[in-house]
């Protein structure tokens, strides 16, 4: 692969150069490190969204929507989608595509679905970096959709400028469900159908747990109006959402099927990457991010070089019959090891 | 050491093969290629699904962003004559002649031949098992993929 052809492919913007430049890096195929070494300079323009939330949520409608949004404001949009990988056939089924068929012809659009494999080298890691092609490819948002309540698969916070958890009114008993430590993550929260009873009672409910003291504006507003009421809330800015330093995540009402209250999420999100730009911390948080991607680069490589080039498989093997004759042990074996490769890395 | 671990895939590849099943035309529902997605994905695939009524744009556009090694399209329309073509047309000027196209549904075997001379692989007739599909996949697969 000539490396200079694919970074110049995708400055032009090359849809399968594009494909085959991510495929490399997930698949982290040879060559894939000096590829995201030569655009790192062309990354950082973005603005990177996450998108999470239980399945069935509405994700892939809402990322569609908004997908739309941007596009009707000459935004270009990259999204990728996460799903998850069975453990027991190491096949997926990636089927976020199905609600996206709106936009799937648009030029300034494109659209990855990714499984999230074995990722020994962390999944969290190899979507930031297929994220970083597509922000040097020169798409002006970047969505990640991920399954996230659960068995987070991937805390797509790590990887985002802006986290929005979706949450539903079936979502059982509301936020007590929640994983200890979901709300945390969360910069925007979108109450997806609306158009179903509930969503004004957990709408509530997330608010009095973030401790959003509740303004009288709408006080008045029946219960039956409430949707409105909220959509309009969530959209304009919230009271409490830029007091002082400090981000109070908006709590936006939406029916993604029918596009409500999108303008009004796109907008929250809009409002939260300024507030990053003005309060110093998407400065903090990308210092702190490359801080530890410059340590996950390493032990990745540190793995690798540990694995294929040097010979600790083949002494780990030698000492296996010591070991299971209660001669030595797995603490003793990595001694040696690490004895072993602090002498070779010195010598 | 670095290869994510995984029953299924094949023995010289570090990854899963990747196939988009489709279903292109206007007829009505999307039970087969669900089925067909889901045995795929059993036998260790990564399946990109796009659902129904997708246009040979949509399928090509579709092929080329997910970077998918295989194209399976299921057509019951009897527009298969039209719709394998294009589709072949369209991922060779997108640069992807070496995906394989294959797919299934009510296809004689003329046909089926006269779509081969086209680049379209192997077709399949209805109740053909899937395993079928997925073996010819996986020999395809070892013969022509390399990372
Ligand atoms: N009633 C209603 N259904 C919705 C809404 N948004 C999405 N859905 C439906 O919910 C289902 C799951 O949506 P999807 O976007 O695939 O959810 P995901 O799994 O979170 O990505 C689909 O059938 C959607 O049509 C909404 O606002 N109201
Ligand atoms: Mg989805």
């Amino acid at each position: 692969m000539n490396l200079e052809q694919l970074v110049a492919d995708l400055s032009e913007g090359r849809s399968a150069s594009l494909a085959r430049a991510i495929s490399l890096v997930e698949n982290q195929r040879p060559g894939f490190e000096r590829l995201l070494a030569a655009i790192h300079s062309s990354t950082g323009r973005a603005h990177r969204i996450g998108i999470t939330g239980p399945p069935g949520a509405g994700k892939s409608t809402i990322t569609q929507s908004l997908v739309r949004h941007y596009r009707a404001q000459g935004r270009t949009v990259a999204v990728v989608a996460v799903d998850p990988t069975s453990p027991f056939t190491g096949g997926a089924l990636l089927g976020d595509r199905i609600r996206m068929e709106s936009v799937a012809l648009d030029d300034g659009v494109f659209i990855r679905s990714m499984a999230t494999r074995g990722s020994l080298g962390g999944l969290a890691t190899s979507t930031r970096e297929v994220a970083d092609v597509l922000d040097a490819a020169g798409f002006e948002r970047i969505i990640v959709e991920t399954v996230g309540v659960g068995q987070s698969e991937l805390d797509v916070s790590r990887l985002a400028d802006t986290t929005v958890l979706v949450l539903v009114p079936e979502s059982g008993d509301g936020i007590q469900t929640l994983k200890s430590g979901i709300m945390e993550i969360a910069d925007a929260y979108a109450v997806n159908k609306a158009d179903r009873p509930g969503a004004d009672k957990l709408a509530r409910e997330i608010e009095i747990t973030l401790g959003i003291r509740r303004g009288n504006a709408f006080r008045h507003v029946p219960a039956h109006h409430g949707f409105r009421a909220r959509a309009a809330r969530g959209a304009a800015a919230h009271p409490a959402a830029s007091n002082g330093d400090a981000w109070v995540p908006p709590v936006v009402m939406t029916v993604a099927v029918k596009e409500d209250g999108i303008a009004g999420l796109a907008e929250a999100l809009d409002r939260h990457f300024a507030w990053l730009v003005s309060s110093g911390e998407l400065e903090q948080r990308r210092r702190r991010r490359t801080r530890d991607r410059t340590r996950e680069v390493v032990e990745r490589a540190a793995r690798r070089w540990i694995w294929d080039d040097t010979d600790t498989q083949q002494l780990i093997d030698a000492r296996l019959d010591d070991v299971m004759a209660g001669r030595t042990n797995p603490y003793e074996v990595a001694t040696e090891v690490l004895d072993g490769l602090r002498q070779g890395s010195t010598s | 050491m670095m290869t994510p671990e995984s029953h299924a895939q094949p023995r010289h590849l570090a990854r899963p093969v990747r196939v988009l099943v489709a279903k292109p035309g206007l007829d009505g529902h999307d039970r087969g290629a669900k089925v067909v997605a889901a045995a795929l994905r059993d036998a260790g695939m990564e399946v990109v699904y796009t659902g129904l009524h997708q246009t040979p744009e949509m399928i090509a556009r579709a092929a080329v962003q997910e970077d998918v090694d295989v194209v399976g399209l299921s057509i019951l329309s009897g527009a298969h004559m039209t719709l394998f073509p294009r589709v072949r047309d369209l991922l060779n000027e997108a640069g992807r002649p070496d995906m394989l196209l294959t797919g299934g549904g009510i296809i004689p075997e003329d046909d089926m031949a006269t779509l081969h001379a086209r680049g379209v692989g192997q077709l399949f007739g209805p109740g053909t098992p899937t395993s079928a599909l997925i073996e010819y996949i996986e020999s395809w697969a070892a013969d022509n993929l390399t990372d």
